[in-house]
């Protein structure tokens, strides 16, 4: 019984931080952030370095050239991207990974995993309307071609295919670039990442041709997006909470360091609090995608709700601890403020994600 | 992560299992508020031989004598929490008494205390906090001086739970009143029957009066009674204070409470509809309470892990007693507003739920989020031991350099 990190899985994840570290500096987070909406959001370098890593085939059998240790340290890889807000369209390829295994043909598998682990293969996810469609936002099927607009897309420009949901929840692959796919940018408060509108007037669409079913395996994708979303989230919390406390420490005030009131110390103190447990219930989330399957969705469910609330609690304090410097683009804390109230947004927020608990739990009908 | 056992606890627990089903017709209902019956302390000496109570304690003193082994401890726990059987006795005795005996008594303390302790025939209350020694125990002021080879003991102990039913106590004592106030603090063992000594219960919101008030006039014990040296009481209580903070107590308590929070939910009605299916904001509070629950099973489980490899779990320790209070406190509320108006039912009214408990947990939980360590003590706790963060002034010197750094107005 180990509900832990293990040697290995501290190596990784040591490897990964330091990488990153030296990688993502704020500066470059910044750089990335102000270029046009067309290029922000991705880091070919840095995606680069995460496939020389190894950190892209985590979840991909060694036959097809990963590594084959499982969701849990695509997780872990999750949250340490969201610690340093990387610009990197990991939710969206991890995510798009996991439904080509569960759900791809052997060719589709053959074909796209070897890529995806290079580095060479991105994915956007096309899902929100599975989740919750908003202004009539639909794709739908006509004859093999896809068409109708979906919003929201995760990692939509730097994708070279999009992972894509039909209406009536059937997924399958579309390429960056095809004929009739128009894809524009969407400005959203987080400019760390990509996200976009396509629109697809009679785009080629390949559906995932595996064995399973089709409700199942929308689920068991939405699920593997959350509980990365989720993980992204814990990372920055984090982050935040480490920079709220090492300026409480330095911020001097009536004399003191602030971090001697009560007032701040209390702050950092319910942050933490609420971060440690939600650390464990994200592992046990992202443990059950491949280890206890029947609870697959509902912990993502769960998991995906609270990071989200708690994300929001500690990115406000976390901030406030900062005072007006926290306000500022000085220390340039919005970045993880920002992404944190992304990541509540996409793929439903805590109430629709918690009412889909309910429903699992058969608590409703 | 792996959340499989090996086959050696996959034996145990069948083992565990095993001597469950064959024995729980003896199991006492409940272990209540009171000292224990004869049929509980049957239960606890057959716990004892088979090794499900008192397990790590050596022989020499009674107990089983197994090496310490956190897994196989959370398996007794969850086993016995899964069937809805007796772990056996508890109470500051066995909990917090028993490991500083073993760890700092001498040699004949141990051999006259810890084997009838847990037996359950020797029943103990703690005597620490003072009307004006509450977070601030270390300013305790209950005297003890020495006149020939006894200690006479002047002052008063508050809180002291299960007092009017104990045999002993063991009780932080003010021995050397010129020290500084960390270093006059003795640990004395008394017994409560001595003369001078006077208990009066104290009533508390719920209507009952677990607590005490402890009155002592003149009370002699032999000087022999103390653990550890004179002016180390301080150390030697916060030996038990770890002990208390490690213990893993029940890892189904939550779960089980939520568990029943949920059959609320679906059993209470309005117009004949659940409040579960016509009360979307009380099913969201259920499910945000859900995500909580979860956490905290799964965060208890990490720590365990941390047990089981040597490991010091740091902050994710120090976070548990305020999480889980406020848990167990927002529980009872849910379930309390799901009733609505006759959620306020209370005593022997006759159309009362579950005999009460929710108005009672209610009260209770609010009652364990301020004791134990308030909830503003573990926020300073966490803040400074977990984050690092400057320590508040403790000594009237640490005082008055914390306001000479003020300016001037």
């Amino acid at each position: 019984m180990e509900f832990g990190l293990s040697e290995d899985d501290r190596l990784l994840q040591d490897s990964v931080v330091r990488f990153l570290t030296t990688e993502v500096p704020l500066d470059r987070v910044r750089e990335l952030a102000a270029a046009d909406t067309q290029k922000a959001g991705f880091d070919s370098a840095l995606w680069q370095g995460l496939a020389d890593l190894g950190v892209l085939g985590l979840v991909v059998p060694e036959r097809f050239g990963g590594s084959g240790q499982g969701f849990f340290l695509a997780a872990l890889v999750s949250e340490a991207l969201g610690g340093v807000v990387a610009p990197a369209p990991y939710v969206g390829t991890s995510a798009a990974t996991w439904a080509l295994l569960l759900g791809g043909s052997a060719a589709q598998q053959e074909q796209a995993l070897p890529e995806i682990v290079k580095g060479k293969r991105r994915y956007a996810l096309a899902l929100a309307e599975t989740v919750a469609p908003r202004q009539d936002a639909a794709l739908r099927l006509q004859g093999n071609t896809l068409h109708g607009e979906s919003l929201c897309l995760i990692d939509a420009l730097p994708a070279t295919h999009i992972l894509a949901a039909t209406s009536d929840g059937m997924l399958g692959v579309v390429e960056q670039g095809a004929a009739g796919l128009a894809m524009r940018p969407m400005q959203t408060i987080d400019r760390t990442r990509s996200w976009g509108l396509m629109q697809a007037n009679g785009v080629s669409w390949e559906p995932l041709g595996g064995d399973m079913p089709r409700d199942q395996l929308l689920r068991r994708t939405l699920a593997a997006a959350r509980v990365l979303l989720a993980a992204d989230t814990l990372g920055a919390a984090q982050t935040m909470l480490d920079k709220a406390v090492a300026y409480a420490k330095e911020r001097k005030q009536f004399s003191r360091v602030i971090a001697s009131f009560q007032a701040v110390k209390h702050m950092c103190a319910e942050m933490v609090t609420e971060l440690e447990p939600a650390r464990s219930l994200l592992w046990y989330a992202a443990h059950a995608q491949d280890h206890v399957v029947e609870e697959a969705d509902l912990m993502a469910c769960l998991a995906k709700a609270h990071l989200g609330d708690i994300g929001r609690e500690i990115a406000r304090s976390a901030t406030e601890v900062h005072g007006g410097m926290g306000f500022t683009d000085l220390v340039g804390l919005h970045y993880w403020f920002k992404r944190i109230g992304m990541d509540r947004q996409l793929l439903g927020g805590p109430e629709l994600t918690r009412e889909e608990a309910a429903r699992l739990q058969h608590f409703v009908q | 992560m792996d959340l499989t056992y090996d086959e050696r606890y996959q034996a145990f627990r069948q083992e565990v299992q095993r001597f469950i089903t064959e024995h729980r017709h003896l199991a006492p209902r409940e272990i209540g508020l009171e000292r224990p019956s004869e049929e509980q302390k049957r239960w606890q000496r057959l716990l004892i031989e088979h090794g499900y109570a008192a397990r790590t304690i050596p022989k020499e003193y009674g107990g089983f004598g197994a090496p310490m082994d956190v897994l196989e401890q959370f398996i007794i726990a969850d086993e016995f929490s899964t069937a809805g059987v007796s772990q056996g006795l508890s109470g500051q005795g066995i909990a917090m008494l028993v490991p500083t005996l073993l760890e700092l008594g001498t040699e004949e303390q141990k051999k006259q205390y810890i084997p009838p302790t847990i037996r359950g025939d020797m029943v103990w209350c703690q005597g620490y906090s003072e009307p004006n020694a509450g977070s601030d125990l270390a300013s305790l002021r209950t005297s003890a001086r020495v006149e020939g080879d006894c200690f006479v003991i002047n002052g008063q102990k508050i809180w002291t739970s299960s007092a009017h039913f104990s045999d002993m106590m063991f009780c932080l004592v003010r021995t050397e009143p010129d020290a500084p106030k960390h270093k006059g603090i003795s640990y004395l063992l008394i017994p409560m029957t001595t003369p001078g000594i006077e208990v009066r219960p104290l009533m508390t919101m719920t209507g009952d009066a677990i607590f005490n008030e402890v009155f002592f006039t003149d009370v002699k014990v032999p000087v022999t009674n103390i653990v550890g040296q004179r002016g180390e009481g301080w150390k030697v209580a916060n030996a038990t204070l770890i002990y208390e903070r490690g213990m893993l107590g029940d890892p189904n308590q939550t779960t089980n409470f939520y568990k029943r929070v949920v059959e609320v939910l679906q059993r209470e009605t309005i117009a004949g509809e659940s409040i579960m299916t016509r009360q979307p904001q009380l099913r969201e509070r259920l499910l945000r309470l859900q995500g909580r629950v979860l956490a905290m099973r799964f965060h208890g489980l990490r720590l365990l892990t941390h047990f089981s490899r040597m490991e010091m779990p740091g902050v994710a320790m120090l976070v548990v007693k305020l999480y889980g209070t406020v848990l167990n406190h927002e529980l009872a509320a849910l379930a309390i507003d799901a009733m609505g108006e006759l959620g306020t039912l209370y005593d022997k009214d006759p159309m009362l739920r579950d005999d009460g408990i929710w108005q009672r947990w209610y009260m209770f939980s609010l009652g364990l989020i301020i004791g134990g360590g308030t909830s503003q003590i573990q926020k300073n706790i966490i803040s400074e031991r977990g984050l690092g963060m400057p320590r508040e002034p403790r000594t009237p010197e640490e005082i008055a350099a914390s306001t000479a750094k003020q300016p001037q107005s």
